[in-house]
């Protein structure tokens, strides 16, 4: 538990000590604001609520989050330094679970960050607050399954552009699973309880219940389980492919 | 002292361990495959106290992966090390404890100063406050990186990256030291510096290094080991491993002048079996090899005095190492 201490102070600060956590969270805070306004009607609507605002993060994850998960492993065997890491007395759980609370909390100062548009609906009316609260929950519990994800993947391979673009297609396939664009493909010969099962991987079900205001414990335990098995996955990986 | 956090953290136990010759290596049986490839074949050695074993052979002959298995970085695919007394295949973390370890290239995280970076290994050692302090005071002493403490690793020479990887291996003082060509890519300078740290350090710890310098063999080891294609096919002292060469105690002579006689004349000693002629940049003259390997110093110097020659220069040799390693390195290829 010490260990995983350690590594995720390191991790964390390593976000800071190059440009990527300053780009990112401009970056970040900019798109989310343009989405919110521009495409979400924040202001036309007239409603004192954060629905556009929030109906935009799974696809402002889906570009954003494996740029920041595919340095996690792929950086490490790219510049040998795992070799370092993984011959310091840590077990390999303690060095994944550090490096993935590392960028889930580094995503969760970026979410923090987004606290003016809270101020904002505040000011200019009177939100449901509790909803707002579940909705950033939510939202932070949908970035920790993109991270665990990109986290696993990215300690496939050395290069982290197709560390990125093989979580950002599986991230998509985990937000969309639930629409038409993968049912569809499904539709016409698969069984019932397929359907139902891939719907219920969808983290846009999930997302859109909790932004709802439909605070289920059930959607929190889907992120929450889907975080932990990739993490599994993720220790599975790097112990096989540590070598390579 | 700080023998007794050294010993909370799990780092110094080994000292208490056995008597100051006990075995703090012992590698048994190792076997690696990746895929069809044999990489490691049955490779068994110990290593004591006080010993430096030099890890020799040609590029891919399995030096950096044996030494991946003993530091627990790579599964083997059967047998095991031991590392004063913890088992790296049973209990990775324990083992680990008391290692020091230099991958081969000296990776280390380029985003961070060597003082950062010496923090978080001491905090990962489960070293804190003053006693972290001492350590990562000590270790930047040993390895001189007082100049370049605030600034970024990627900015640093690679004579300095070397050095924030040895400061870290050294840390927490381990028992037993692995480094991965320590000295590769230095200047003779550097090279230098490493060789006289690893010696003052050499009495009270194990030492694996792995090189393909064999002046560096000389110079700080006590003992080597050859292994190519994943098999040791020698293992003594660097002179026994001198010893085996037909150089061994061979004579060189160079002549100002050439007598013409001079060969013939070296032939007819007892303790000679040929001469052979050389011309270099000393000169020219002969290098005159013994029978049996045995001394013909005097042999050769008493008809040197007898003939009256125009000596340039009388040298003995020792054996030449890098021919004993093309020797055995090119015979278990074939």
């Amino acid at each position: 538990m010490r260990s995983t201490w350690v590594i995720f102070r390191r991790e964390l600060a390593s976000y800071f000590a190059t440009p990527l956590a300053y780009v990112f969270i401009v970056i970040f805070l900019a798109l989310a604001g343009a989405l919110a306004f521009f495409l979400g009607n924040f202001f036309d609507r007239g409603q004192a609520d954060l629905q556009p605002f929030f109906g935009f993060h799974p696809w402002l994850y889906l570009v954003l989050i494996p740029a920041l998960a595919m340095r996690l492993w792929a950086e490490e065997r790219k510049t040998g330094t795992i070799e370092l890491f993984l011959t310091l007395p840590i077990s390999i759980g303690a060095a994944v679970l550090g490096k993935f609370l590392a960028s889930w909390a580094f995503a969760g100062i970026a979410l923090v960050l987004t606290f003016p548009f809270w101020i904002t609906v505040n000011v200019l009316g009177s939100p449901d607050n509790g909803v707002i609260l579940a909705s950033y929950i939510g939202s932070f519990l949908m970035a920790g399954a993109f991270l665990a994800i990109g986290s696993a993947l990215s300690a496939l391979t050395k290069n982290q552009v197709i560390a990125f673009v093989l979580t950002a297609a599986v991230c998509f396939l985990f937000t969309v699973s639930g629409s038409n664009i993968v049912l569809g493909f499904f539709t016409d010969w698969a069984p019932h309880a397929l359907l139902a099962a891939l719907m219920s991987f969808s983290f846009l079900t999930h997302f859109s219940a909790i932004v709802r205001g439909v605070i289920d414990l059930r959607d929190a335990v889907f992120f929450l389980s889907l975080i932990a098995l990739f993490l599994y996955a993720n220790t599975v990986i790097v112990e096989l492919k540590k070598a390579d | 002292m700080g023998r007794r956090d050294g010993a909370a953290a799990g780092g110094t136990a080994c000292r208490e361990y056995g008597d100051s010759m006990d075995r703090m290596i012992e590698v048994r049986r190792l076997k690696r495959h990746f895929g069809p490839f044999l990489a490691v074949d049955d490779v068994s050695f110990d290593v004591a106290r006080g010993e430096v074993l030099g890890f020799l052979g040609p590029n891919g002959a399995g030096k950096s992966t044996t030494m991946k298995l003993i530091t627990g970085f790579l599964a083997p695919t059967s047998g095991t090390a031991v590392v004063c007394g913890a088992d790296v295949v049973a209990d990775p973390i324990a083992a680990k404890r008391h290692i020091g370890y230099l991958p081969e290239g000296a990776p280390a995280y380029f985003d961070m100063t060597p003082a950062s970076f010496l923090r978080f290994i001491a905090r990962i050692r489960g070293f804190g406050g003053a006693e972290a302090q001492r350590r990562i005071a000590l270790a930047i002493e040993r390895t001189a990186l007082h100049g370049v403490l605030a600034q970024p690793i990627e900015t640093l020479s690679k004579g300095y990256k070397r050095r924030v990887g040895l400061a870290q291996a050294l840390l927490h003082d381990p028992d037993v030291l692995i480094l991965d060509e320590p000295t590769d890519g230095l200047d003779p300078n550097q090279k230098h510096e490493v060789r006289t740290l690893i010696n003052a350090l050499a009495p009270q710890k194990a030492i694996i290094i792995s090189t393909h310098l064999l002046e560096e063999v000389d110079a700080v080891c006590t003992r080597a080991i050859i292994i190519a294609r994943g098999r040791i096919v020698a293992d003594g002292t660097p002179v026994e491993l001198e010893a085996r060469s037909r150089y061994h105690n061979a004579v060189r002579l160079t002549l100002a002048a050439d007598t013409g006689e001079a060969a013939a004349a070296l032939l007819r000693l007892p303790g000679v079996i040929s001469v052979e002629p050389i011309e270099d940049m000393e000169g020219s003259g002969f290098t005159i090899f013994p029978r049996d390997g045995r001394p013909i110093m005097a042999e050769v110097t008493d008809l040197v005095r007898a003939a009256r020659w125009p000596v340039a220069g009388l040298r003995l040799e020792r054996g030449r190492l890098d021919e004993v390693f093309r020797d055995i390195t090119t015979a278990a290829a074939a």
